[in-house]
């Protein structure tokens, strides 16, 4: 038994300690989005949010997590598929069989929410999903795209507060 | 068929909160069409004029969902922004004769062996709602015109739509197939579109319900555990020992060769199943091993005779005369297909019947594997067709997932039980990319002309894995795939007055199948890098040389010139980066490719850029050809850079991404796709680049380092 901060909301998991939180959240609160691929940290399917950092849940066990921490899935991500690198995802028509988008998509939100507009090397860096589809140049592009789409509520409310 | 089996309860989960929810999910093409009115198989439509085009093909990553309703809605007429699709299961296509067709997804067929049935499909139902809105306004129908959907009439200004009459259409008698006329694709406006994919938005939430996410009331879930030697026999376990863990429901003997543990969460499966203490037989292939099965390839190598795949002249007479010969022995490995999503199935068996829920690229395939495990006959089955996580071939024919999952189920009757193959299970138990080696020879003339060609590959074949007694003598053009004297799906692209290709069958205990691209990938290295080893020879350019040759084969030629051309080959490149080509063809489509790459002192190897050219005859949908382009390349490259599954006490060492790598993004390399349509013929697209895509890396590697590579996968070789 294990208490569990999931998408803002802190509920209880009837797990084992050792339970990956991967196969928490599929099994016990019935959260699929995020996706088994490996089990052992390598594709990076079953990315989610720990308090803001990307974390592969098939590796983080449910015993190493207090309800203070606050993870979010894909499912959380945001309301209606709003977030921006969501848009972007939608915009560039990334997904092929989509199985990974998941993960690259908390990947991707995670690497912008702390570099608000990065370079191609950044995003070598970061992007360590597999993809076995190859939908990389796109992913890419979408980042890219989303960085535009984030800061462009800013830049117009910059606008505004000039004029 | 009882309701409960069309209908199913399915639970899931609501986005964000993690409320297990009853949510009707319509798997069953019934269940979603129940407020559609079926104007013909292919589309049925809804009061507020939404199009629901069925599609028999599965999605896979491929696009064809996408390129095949923009066929149907190209004749149709109807509002793109109001179609949506439904996948027709197989047990629905058995009780019609098969109305729907081949459900089949292989090959690289979805589109160019269905366009003209689903075209006329599309047609049909436009004439049919056409009939009914002149019937209804008592006009003749040739004073009508349709526009998204809207029919009017000029005349008397008035306007109608498809939901509107789709009722009254159903009950008009079909046309005539042989009186429908399609369009010329000049005048496509729906088809010929590089549109967005329609299938996206589920994939961006993670509410999209792929087969492994399916949960049913009740349901059990299996983990399993096959012989780590191919042949190999289960002895015995000891399922006392793990009775008491967490979750266990039970432990169960599948076949001669596999032990599932059953529990009420498939990690406790999984956790009991790692704990389970099991003994196998592993038999006499115990004893084979990689140095092993490369002894046997050369074997055939190496042999007199081999089965004679072509001929022209007498290339063994000429080579022996010629002033230049040039000689050289390449290699491919076993290669895992890897699909993102693991093997997995869903199974429900019961007296009553059967019902699956499995990614699969064949679902009729799929039925009948579930009516022969579980030994109802095929009407008391039904698959659950779920778009898949990857399919690249391994989905196909071989269905042991599907019947282990049945095997399992059976014996929990009623209950639904979803096996799940563990990553490792899935890279250790594939049917794998065929092993071979390819010995080529070449003669040159004094002016650097190649008079002689001779091709011996020697490899597993997939066809004797299929079927043991495929052939003996091992006659089997299939392996030679690319090297073919026929036109139309995998013709050879040069024209050599002396030629002899040869196949050698060397079959191993280890199983294989076909791998995205199948043997174009393996054939394509052997003979495109062997072309720049004889044009380097000759003295002359790889392209130039290349071009002497291909005066016969104008597709092929102005596919590579197209390629040669976008790349700007021949032009200035920065200091240390070189350039390689090649062209290939399979799957009734024409790929050249150009690679630019760099190779560092110290022999670290960098792709810059690739250029990739393709006439597939008609491009439906050229942004998603792209997208499988650049997804080839992806492909192609890891099978180039990391792919090799080696064997060791018979055994599939590499178990998971960590030895079996996969490309990532920080190497991926600049795609840019050059599609150039003749729509003079319809060839495939989700296969035929790959095999261009290791060849031309490889020849810009010798171009760099003056050093062919023969042998793959990279990690394995020093380029410097």
């Amino acid at each position: 038994m294990a208490k569990l901060n999931i998408n803002g909301k802190v509920q209880e998991v009837k797990v084992e300690d050792d339970t990956p939180l991967l196969w928490a959240l599929r099994e016990q609160v019935g959260l699929t989005g995020t996706k088994y691929g490996c089990g052992v940290a390598q594709c990076g399917s079953c990315s989610v949010h720990i308090n803001g950092e990307v974390r592969r849940s098939c590796v983080t066990t449910v015993g190493s997590l207090a309800p203070t921490d606050k993870i979010v899935t894909i499912e959380g991500l945001s309301k209606g598929a709003t977030h921006a690198v969501q848009k972007a995802w939608a915009e560039v028509d990334v997904p092929q069989c989509g199985y990974c988008q998941s993960g690259q998509i908390m990947a991707a939100s995670a690497l912008l929410a702390k570099n608000a507009k990065p370079t191609d090397a950044d995003i070598d860096a970061a992007m360590t999903n597999i993809c076995r589809c190859g939908t990389y140049q796109r992913i890419r592009k979408a980042i890219h795209r989303a960085a535009e789409i984030a800061a462009a509520p800013k830049a117009k409310a910059k606008e505004g507060a000039k004029a | 068929m009882n309701v409960s089996r069309r209908q199913f309860l399915v639970t899931s989960a609501a986005a964000g909160g993690g409320l297990a929810l009853g949510l009707h999910v319509p798997f069953s093409a019934e269940a979603k069409a129940a407020a559609a009115t079926e104007v013909n198989l292919w589309v049925a439509i809804r009061p507020d004029d939404t199009c629901v085009i069925r599609i028999a093909r599965a999605e896979m990553g491929q696009g064809t969902l996408t390129g095949l309703a923009q066929l149907v809605a190209e004749e149709l007429e109807c509002d793109w922004s109001k179609v949506t699709t439904e996948g027709v299961t197989p047990g629905r296509n058995l009780a019609a004769k098969r109305a729907w067709g081949e459900m089949g997804t292989g090959g690289s067929r979805g589109i160019r062996t269905s366009h003209e049935y689903v075209r006329q499909g599309g047609a049909a139902a436009r004439i049919m709602l056409l009939q009914a809105a002149a019937d209804e306004w008592k006009v003749p129908v040739s004073e009508l015109t349709v526009e998204k959907g809207v029919i009017t009439h000029a005349a008397s200004k008035k306007k109608t739509t498809y939901g509107k009459v789709a009722a009254k259409a159903a009950k008009l008698s079909p046309p005539d197939v042989k009186t429908i006329q399609l369009k010329d694709p000049k005048s496509w406006k729906v088809a010929g579109q590089g549109l967005n994919r329609i299938d996206t938005r589920d994939k961006l939430d993670g509410s999209k319900v792929y087969s492994i996410d399916v949960k049913l009331p009740g349901m059990l879930n299996a983990a399993i555990k096959q012989c780590p030697v191919f042949g190999g026999k289960l002895v015995s376990y000891d399922a006392v020992a793990i009775a008491a863990k967490p979750g266990v429901k039970g432990v169960v003997k599948v076949d001669d060769s596999t032990v599932a543990v059953v529990a009420d969460t498939w990690w406790h499966a999984k956790k009991a199943l790692d704990a389970l203490p099991i003994t196998w037989d592993e038999g006499p292939n115990a004893k084979v091993n990689s140095a092993s099965i490369a002894a046997h390839l050369k074997s055939g190598i190496d042999a007199e005779k081999a089965f004679v795949g072509w001929k022209e002249g007498d290339a063994a007479k000429t080579l022996a005369a010629s002033a230049k010969r040039v000689e050289a022995v390449y290699g491919t490995p076993f290669l895992a297909h890897s699909t993102m999503e693991p093997m997995n199935c869903t199974a429900k068996v019961s007296a009553e019947g059967v019902d699956i829920w499995v990614p699969t690229q064949n679902a009729e395939a799929s039925l009948a594997a579930a009516s022969s495990a579980s030994g109802l006959p095929l009407e008391k089955c039904e698959v659950h067709r779920t778009d898949l996580g990857c399919g690249f071939g391994r989905r196909g024919g071989n269905q042991d997932y599907t019947r282990q999952a049945v095997l399992i189920a059976k014996q929990f009757p009623g209950v639904p039980v979803k096996l799940i193959w563990s990553r490792e299970e899935d890279t250790t138990h594939d049917f794998y990319r065929p092993i071979s080696q390819c010995k080529l020879a070449a003669g040159l003339d004094e002016n650097g002309n190649l008079t002689a060609l001779h091709v011996r590959v020697s490899g597993q074949s997939i066809n004797a894995w299929v079927n043991p007694n495929f052939d003996p003598e091992g006659k089997d053009q299939r392996q030679l795939q690319g090297i073919w004297q026929a036109a139309g799906d995998a013709q050879f692209g040069y024209t050599v007055p002396n030629l002899l290709v040869e196949y050698a069958m060397r079959n191993t205990h280890v199983p294989v199948g076909p791998w995205r691209g199948v043997n174009t990938n393996q054939n394509g290295v052997y003979t495109e890098c062997f072309m720049d080893e004889v044009a380097k020879a000759a003295g002359k350019d790889p392209l130039e040389f290349r071009r002497a040759l291909m005066s016969k084969h104008p597709k092929h030629l102005a596919v590579l010139n197209a390629a040669a051309e976008k790349a700007g080959w021949g032009t200035p490149l920065p200091p240390g980066v070189h350039r390689g080509i090649a062209q290939f063809m399979g799957y009734g489509s024409y790929s050249a490719a150009v690679a630019e790459v760099s190779v560092s002192p110290a022999g670290e190897l960098k792709i810059h850029r690739m250029v990739l050219a393709l006439n597939c005859g008609h491009a439906v949908n050229p942004a998603q050809i792209a997208a499988q382009v650049e997804g080839s390349v992806a492909y192609g490259l890891s099978a180039t850079l990391y792919g090799e599954n080696t064997v060791e006490n018979g055994r599939i060492v590499e178990d998971n991404f960590h030895t079996y790598p996969i490309l990532k993004l920080a190497q991926m390399p600049k795609v840019e796709t050059v599609i150039v349509p003749t729509y003079d013929f319809w060839g495939g697209v989700g296969e035929p680049t790959i095999c261009v895509v290791a060849p031309s890396v490889l020849n810009a590697i010798h171009a760099a380092t003056g050093k062919p590579v023969r042998q793959l996968p990279l990690k394995n070789q020093k380029l410097v």
